[in-house]
């Protein structure tokens, strides 16, 4: 499951998180960091699958997710590796 | 098998925001030791306590969202339950954010030989969030003691603690419904189990086996390392299944669901909660900046308002009676002695105590924002800036912090992960005014500046962040080449204070800064005085005038022509605060007039806001380079930091003086 970060997306249905705006539910299907950013990611609740809803995206900064019952904010560049398929 | 156990040992384990500390807290009050895990720098606190007659002794690990070796924090956690095999692991997991809690509960229940018992706390939080944890239910479900929790109200904490000496009475009562890998993965897992055995020299197969298979980098190492003929075959493996650490996180997350499906009532969609509505505010790109501009004017109003007429009230009327008494009744005794008490130890070290105001009402504030959920909120409106210094929102809290104290600001820098985010965090530091430093500067505006106190203070503080934010750009442009670090954060949600869990962030603090002021500053000032009084026994003419008046050609530069406030700043590498002790050292005797008055008598407004300016950019203070040392492992940071800081300082203060004097302020 884990690719470079640098590789193209994989599917078009596939989108970076910080593509979403706010309400927006979706479901993660692909993490494109290193293996560090994804340990991390997954122990906050990532896994592919798993649904997740953008709650602020102002379209710099960054995109604050509920993923799992918890909120989580991701600096711009970390969400832009959450690849995820709008539901 | 009996409690008869003269001391047990229970890990308190968690993820962050659980309300693991205000557990521990509310166990052991002052009963805590703070310190560090030996050799790393990560804040280890081990508190005792008694429960029914039994003494415990608590170790709080640090929160971590897993087990896996990602950071320090994990590693330490992990080393702790495999080695030291603490009788009873208490799990404290948020009933708000039970489904992501319990990630942490299904790798304890993985670990060989331990023993959980589950709290579940901030079930009020979840309540007002919709959810309804049914505490039975789940306990029923993982087989494990689950007890339900609102430690900030001290309720479940002593309910917590008799079902952990149930379990040591009945240890049977803990036939935990273990979470296994999913079936795909399942018969690599037994083989690589089998490969390295279960006499490994090691820790047991099948829990070493997942964590190879989670890709842990210290577990594979180290397997590597000590079976080089089992490693060959057990690294194909894992080479053919790369993509097991995804479906062991997948697989625990299974399990909770399982776990959770009976036991939990979700809120109904589409609600808006509390936090939902705060939040819309406060991670607002403008309002969320507006507000926390507002959080910091009032911390600093607070300061103002409250903390400073009781700081001049024990200056002028405690310290300098308490001066008075000493002297009359010392009379007799030796003129040196009398010297050495009023001028040495009451002038200089009480007048740094009399600050205690200032710290205590900072503290307070900044635990309450910390406390309610407000702080993370901080990070992440403060983030798109801080990328400017290549730094992310998480850089913020630590120099927040440092707004009250430098030295807890540069170990809280911990919690930036990235090496060279953290190494500028701690550099930046000095440059945040903290109490001691702002405690001179309200202590001596008023006097200096009457009405515009205010404003030149807030004047002082602008001009500190603006340098902060110009060095940080310059440094990670030159000496970082401009690095990007990653930023994800949990923002818990809102939630009521506790008094307990506050008064003692204040209590730690401040009497860290007791303890300062009692051994460094008192001999400070001691060591000042001796000074001041060689060696006639008069100022005039003393080792300290001497030296002084030897820099005074460099102090005009800035219009400092009075070797006394030179002495001043120099002493306050000690301690910032000490430059009140050292101007009260070598002015004081004065019983009708307040000490910044008599100080302000001899200075021009330009010389004035010079001195303020410099005293503001200061080289950091012996804790602060002490701290840096520490943090950094090397000397040549703070050494960097003190070169740096002296031409910023040496050359803001300049450059404000030449200013204010061709604007007519020289007097």
């Amino acid at each position: 499951m884990r690719t470079d970060p640098d590789t193209a997306i994989p599917s078009e249905k596939m989108k970076p998180i910080s593509d979403l705006a706010a309400g927006v539910r979706a479901v993660v299907r692909l993490l494109r960091g290193g293996e560090e950013f994804s340990h991390r990611m997954v122990a906050l609740g990532f896994t592919p699958g798993v649904e997740v809803m953008v709650v602020h995206n102002y379209g710099r900064g960054p995109v604050l997710v509920t993923v799992r019952g918890t909120r989580v904010a991701l600096g711009w560049g970390e969400a832009l590796k959450v690849l995820v398929e709008v539901l | 098998m009996s409690t008869s156990k003269a001391s047990l040992t229970i890990a308190l384990a968690g993820q962050p925001n659980a309300g693991k500390s205000t557990v521990f807290n509310m166990l052991t009050g002052l009963n805590q030791h703070v310190g560090n895990w030996p050799g790393k720098t990560v804040e280890q606190k081990i508190g005792l306590c008694t429960h029914n007659g039994q003494m415990i002794r608590l170790v709080d690990l640090p929160g971590t969202y897993s087990l896996t070796a990602n950071s320090e924090e994990e590693r330490i956690a992990r080393d702790f339950l495999l080695r030291e095999k603490p009788d009873v692991v208490v799990a404290i997991v948020n009933g708000a954010a039970l489904e992501r809690n319990l990630y942490l509960v299904a790798e304890l229940l993985n670990m060989p030989e331990l023993v959980v018992v589950v709290g579940v706390n901030m079930l009020d939080v979840a309540e007002q969030a919709g959810i309804h944890v049914e505490t039975h239910v789940l306990q029923a479900a993982l087989g494990v003691p689950v007890v339900p929790m609102v430690a900030c109200r001290n309720r479940g904490v002593s309910e917590l603690m008799d079902a952990v000496l149930r379990l040591i009475t009945n240890p049977d009562e803990f036939a935990p419904n273990r979470p296994e890998i999913r079936t795909e993965h399942r018969a690599v897992l037994a083989e690589i189990s089998f490969l390295l055995g279960e006499k490994n020299p090691l820790y047991p197969a099948d829990w070493t086996a997942i964590k190879l298979l989670e890709g842990d980098a210290e577990i594979t190492a180290l397997v590597r390392q000590s079976m080089p003929e089992a490693w060959e075959r057990i690294h194909t493996l894992l080479m053919q299944h790369e993509d097991a650490y995804m479906d062991v996180a997948g697989g625990r997350y299974e399990w909770i669901g399982r776990m959770m499906r009976a036991a939990v009532i979700k809120p109904k969609p589409g609600a808006i909660s509390i936090t939902d509505r705060l939040d819309k505010i406060a991670t607002h790109p403008f309002w969320g900046l507006v507000l926390l501009i507002g959080v910091f004017g009032l911390i600093f109003w607070l300061t103002y308002a409250a903390a400073m007429p009781v700081v001049n009230w024990l200056d002028t009327q405690v310290i300098s009676s308490a001066a008075e008494n000493v002297r009359q009744a010392l009379a007799p005794a030796p003129a040196w002695l009398v010297s050495f008490l009023v001028g040495g130890l009451i002038h200089g070290a009480g007048a740094v105590l009399a600050l205690l105001p200032v710290l205590i009402i900072f503290f307070a504030v900044m635990g309450l924002l910390e406390d309610v959920g407000y702080l993370a909120r901080s990070a992440y409106v403060t983030d798109r800036f801080m990328h400017w210094m290549g730094l992310h929102g998480r850089s913020f809290l630590p120099l927040f912090i440092g707004f009250g104290c430098n030295v807890p600001g540069v170990l809280g820098a911990r919690i930036v992960e990235e090496h060279r985010a953290r190494l500028l965090t701690i550099l930046l530091m000095p440059l945040v005014p903290c109490t001691g430093r702002m405690a001179v500067i309200v202590f001596l505006a008023p006097a200096f500046f009457g009405k515009n106190a205010a404003l030149v203070t807030w004047g002082l503080v602008a001009g500190n962040i603006l340098l902060l934010f110009l060095i940080g750009l310059a440094v990670n442009r030159s000496l970082f080449k401009g690095a990007h670090s990653v930023f994800i954060m949990e923002m818990p949600l809102y939630h009521l204070p506790n008094a307990r869990t506050i008064g003692l962030y204040v209590w730690h603090n401040t009497w860290a800064f007791v303890k300062k002021a009692g051994t460094i500053i008192l001999l400070a000032s001691a060591f000042i005085w001796l000074l001041a009084y060689l060696p006639e026994g008069n100022i005039q003419g003393s080792l300290l005038d001497t030296f002084g008046r030897w820099l005074e050609p460099a102090g005009r530069w800035l219009g400092l022509g009075d070797w006394r406030l030179i002495v001043a700043l120099l002493s306050s590498f000690v301690a910032k605060e000490n430059a009140i002790a050292t101007l009260g050292v070598l002015y004081g005797n004065n019983a009708t007039l307040g000490l910044a008055e008599q100080v302000a008598q001899t200075l021009t407004p330009a010389a004035a806001l010079a001195f303020l300016v410099v005293q503001m950019t200061f080289i950091p203070c012996a804790a602060t380079m002490a701290a840096i040392k520490q943090e950094t492992g090397s000397w040549k940071w703070p050494a960097f930091s003190v070169g740096l800081l002296l031409v910023i300082s040496f050359g803001a203060a300049v450059i404000v003086y030449q200013l204010a004097r061709v604007m007519g302020y020289g007097g």
